[in-house]
C-alpha cells in the first residue's frame, strides 16, 4: 500500500515535468530495459530509443490525469518497452528470441495504439512547422511553445513594435493552420 | 472586425483572458454567428494540438538530456565498454565477489593445512610444503592481480613531454570509442599526433585519410583514454540551408574558442561542391573544427579560408564524413564506427550546448 502511494507520487511528479523525479524513474528502470533489448538483437542505441518511447507513453498517460497503472511502474514500463520492441523487430523482420520473461507483463496494446496515433499527429505538426521556414518557425515557437510575450518577441526578432510582430505572427499562424489542417483532413493520421 | 483582430479575440477567449462583460458579449456573438463559432472550435483544437506538441517536444529533449547526464555520471550502464575500460568495469563489478572468493580460498587453505598438520603430524613433510606452496602461489597471483589493477588505474604514463609539436588544428569525437575526425591537411606528413583538451592529452593514430575530401579519421591509441558513454551532438546527413545560423568550437589558440556565423553559400572555394562557404571568424588552428547548426547537429568541418578576404571560411559538408567512414569500412571490415545521428542539444541555449560539447572537441598537435 505504501509503495503504491509512493508510485502515485512519482507519477504526479512525472506529469508535472519534475526533472528530479523523471531522472529517478529513468535511473531505476533503464538498465532493466536495456538488458531486455540488448539480449534480443538490439543495440545500446535501440535500448535508449525504446526506453525513451516507453517513458513518453507513460508521460502521455499521466498527463491525462490517470495515475492508476493497475500494476507496478516497473511492470508497466517493461510491458510497454517489450511491446514496442516486438513491433520494431517485426517491422525489420528480425526475431525476438527471449523465451522466459524477466518480468511479468500486462497487455498494453490499447495504450500503444493511442500512442501511435498521437505520435503521427505530432509528426504532422512537426512537419508543418518545418515547412513554414524562417522566420515563421522561430516566431511561432517563441510565442506558442516557449510562451514568450509579444514585447520580448518584437525585441528579439527585431520588429519595431509589438504590433508589427503581432501582424507577422498572424500571417505565420494562418499559414501553419493551413498546412496542418490540409494534411490532417487528408486523413494522414488515420483518424 | 478584421480577421487578425477576430483571431486575436478568439485566442484571448480560449485562453480565458477576457473580462467578464466582454466574455458575455463574445459568447452572444458566438451564438448568433456560426462562422465565429466554427472558428472557436477549430482554433481550440489547433491550440490544444500545439500545446501538446510543445510539451511532447520538451519532454523528449528532457529525456535525452537526462540520458546523457546519467551516462556521464555512470548511473546507468550505457557505456560501450571495450579494452581497458572493460577490465576496470568488470573489476568494479566483481570486486566484492572476487574478494569473497579470495578470502574463502585463503581460509580453506589455512584450515586444510592446519588440519593436515594436526591430523597427520607424522605424514611426510612434503605434503605440507605442497599446500604451503599453493598458498604462496595464490598470494602471488593476488599480488600480480593487484599490480595489474594498479597499472590500469595509474594515469602517470602519458604523452611524452619531449615531442616538439610544430603544427596543429582541431578535431572532434565522432565515435564514443575514441574516433575523431579532422582535416586531412592537418595530419599530412605527421610523424606523431597528440590531442589535448581539458579532459586530457592522448596519443592518436591516423586510421584513414581522404585528401580529396580533406577528411581524416583518427583513433585514440592511449591507455589512459576512457571511452565516452555517448556524444551530445549528432552528425547531419543533409546539406545545410543558405543563411542557416551556425557556430563552431576550435583551437586557434591554446584555449578553446567559440565563434558564430551563418552559411553564406552552398559551394566552397571556386565552386567546389564538396564544401560550403560560411561567414565566420576563423583563424589558423581552426581547421578541423566542427560546424554546428542551432539544433546541435554537425553540418560540416571547417577546412580553410580565402587568403585575401577577411571573415569567410569554407567547410567540408558533414555528409562526406559518412562516405569516408564507408570507405574505411571497406578497407578494414573490423572497424565499425557508430556515428550518432541524433543530437541531444536540441532546445538548449547556446551556452549549455557549448558547455556540453567542450569535452568532445580537441586540439590536434602534430609533429
Amino acid at each position: 500500500m505504501n509503495s503504491e502511494l509512493q508510485e502515485v507520487g512519482l507519477l504526479k511528479g512525472l506529469a508535472a515535468g519534475d526533472r528530479k523525479i523523471i531522472e529517478g524513474i529513468y535511473k531505476d528502470h533503464f538498465n532493466m530495459i536495456q538488458s531486455l533489448i540488448v539480449n534480443n538483437n538490439g543495440s545500446v542505441d535501440d535500448a535508449r530509443d525504446i526506453f525513451q518511447e516507453a517513458m513518453v507513453v507513460l508521460y502521455e498517460k499521466v498527463r491525462t490525469g490517470s495515475f492508476e497503472l493497475n500494476c507496478q511502474l516497473k511492470t508497466y514500463l517493461y510491458s510497454v518497452s517489450k511491446r514496442l520492441w516486438l513491433k520494431r523487430l517485426q517491422q525489420n523482420n528480425r526475431l525476438f528470441t527471449q523465451e522466459v520473461d524477466l518480468e511479468a507483463t500486462i497487455p498494453v496494446d490499447e495504450e500503444i495504439g493511442q500512442h501511435e496515433k498521437r505520435d503521427a499527429e505530432f509528426e504532422l505538426m512537426s512537419q508543418a512547422i518545418q515547412r513554414l521556414g524562417e522566420p515563421c518557425k522561430s516566431l511561432l515557437e517563441a510565442y506558442y511553445l516557449r510562451k514568450m510575450n509579444m514585447q520580448d518577441i518584437a525585441l528579439q526578432f527585431g520588429y519595431t513594435n509589438s504590433d508589427n510582430a503581432k501582424n507577422q505572427k498572424y500571417k505565420c499562424l494562418m499559414r501553419l493552420k493551413k498546412l496542418f489542417f490540409s494534411e490532417y483532413k487528408n486523413g494522414n493520421t488515420h483518424g | 472586425m478584421d480577421d487578425l483582430r477576430l483571431l486575436d479575440t478568439v485566442e484571448r477567449y480560449i485562453k480565458g483572458e477576457m473580462q467578464p462583460d466582454e466574455r458575455v458579449h463574445f459568447e452572444q456573438l458566438r451564438k448568433t454567428n456560426a462562422e465565429v463559432d466554427q472558428l472557436v472550435v477549430e482554433h481550440t483544437f489547433f491550440l490544444q494540438q500545439m500545446n501538446r506538441f510543445g510539451e511532447w517536444k520538451k519532454f523528449k529533449s528532457l529525456l535525452s538530456n537526462i540520458h546523457v547526464d546519467l551516462a556521464e555520471k555512470g548511473q546507468i550502464n550505457s557505456a560501450r565498454l571495450q579494452g581497458k575500460a572493460k577490465v576496470v568495469y568488470l573489476w568494479n563489478r566483481y570486486k566484492r565477489v572476487s574478494a569473497i572468493a579470495a578470502s574463502i580460498a585463503v581460509i580453506t587453505t589455512l584450515v586444510i593445512s592446519s588440519l593436515v598438520w594436526i591430523i597427520a603430524p607424522a605424514s611426510p613433510r612434503s605434503q605440507f610444503e605442497e599446500l604451503n606452496k599453493k598458498f604462496s602461489q595464490l598470494e602471488d597471483k593476488t599480488r600480480k592481480q593487484a599490480k595489474e589493477i594498479d597499472r590500469i588505474k595509474d594515469k602517470a604514463t602519458s604523452v611524452p613531454q619531449d615531442i616538439p609539436f610544430t603544427t596543429g588544428g582541431t578535431g572532434f569525437i565522432i565515435d564514443a570509442k575514441g574516433y575523431l575526425v579532422t582535416n586531412a591537411h592537418v595530419v599530412e606528413d605527421a610523424k606523431q599526433i597528440a590531442i589535448q583538451n581539458n579532459r586530457g592529452e592522448y596519443l592518436v593514430q591516423v586510421v584513414f585519410q581522404d585528401t580529396e575530401r580533406d577528411i581524416a579519421i583518427l583513433k585514440i591509441e592511449d591507455e589512459n583514454f576512457k571511452p565516452y558513454s555517448s556524444l551530445p551532438y549528432g552528425l547531419s546527413k543533409q546539406t545545410a540551408k543558405l543563411a542557416e545560423p551556425i557556430f563552431t568550437l576550435g583551437y586557434p589558440r591554446n584555449e578553446v574558442v567559440y565563434s558564430q556565423g551563418y552559411l553564406s553559400a552552398k559551394t566552397g572555394f571556386n565552386g567546389d561542391t564538396l564544401s560550403c562557404q560560411i561567414e565566420i571568424n576563423a583563424n589558423r588552428g581552426n581547421s578541423g573544427s566542427p560546424i554546428l547548426n542551432r539544433k546541435g547537429e554537425v553540418i560540416g568541418i571547417l577546412n580553410g579560408r580565402e587568403t585575401n578576404t577577411q571573415g569567410f571560411a569554407f567547410a567540408v559538408q558533414s555528409k562526406y564524413i559518412f562516405d569516408v567512414i564507408e570507405s574505411l569500412k571497406k578497407e578494414s571490415s573490423s572497424r565499425t564506427l557508430r556515428i550518432p545521428s541524433r543530437s541531444s542539444l536540441i532546445g538548449l541555449d547556446r551556452t549549455e550546448q557549448v558547455r556540453k560539447m567542450q569535452d568532445y572537441v580537441y586540439m590536434v598537435k602534430v609533429n
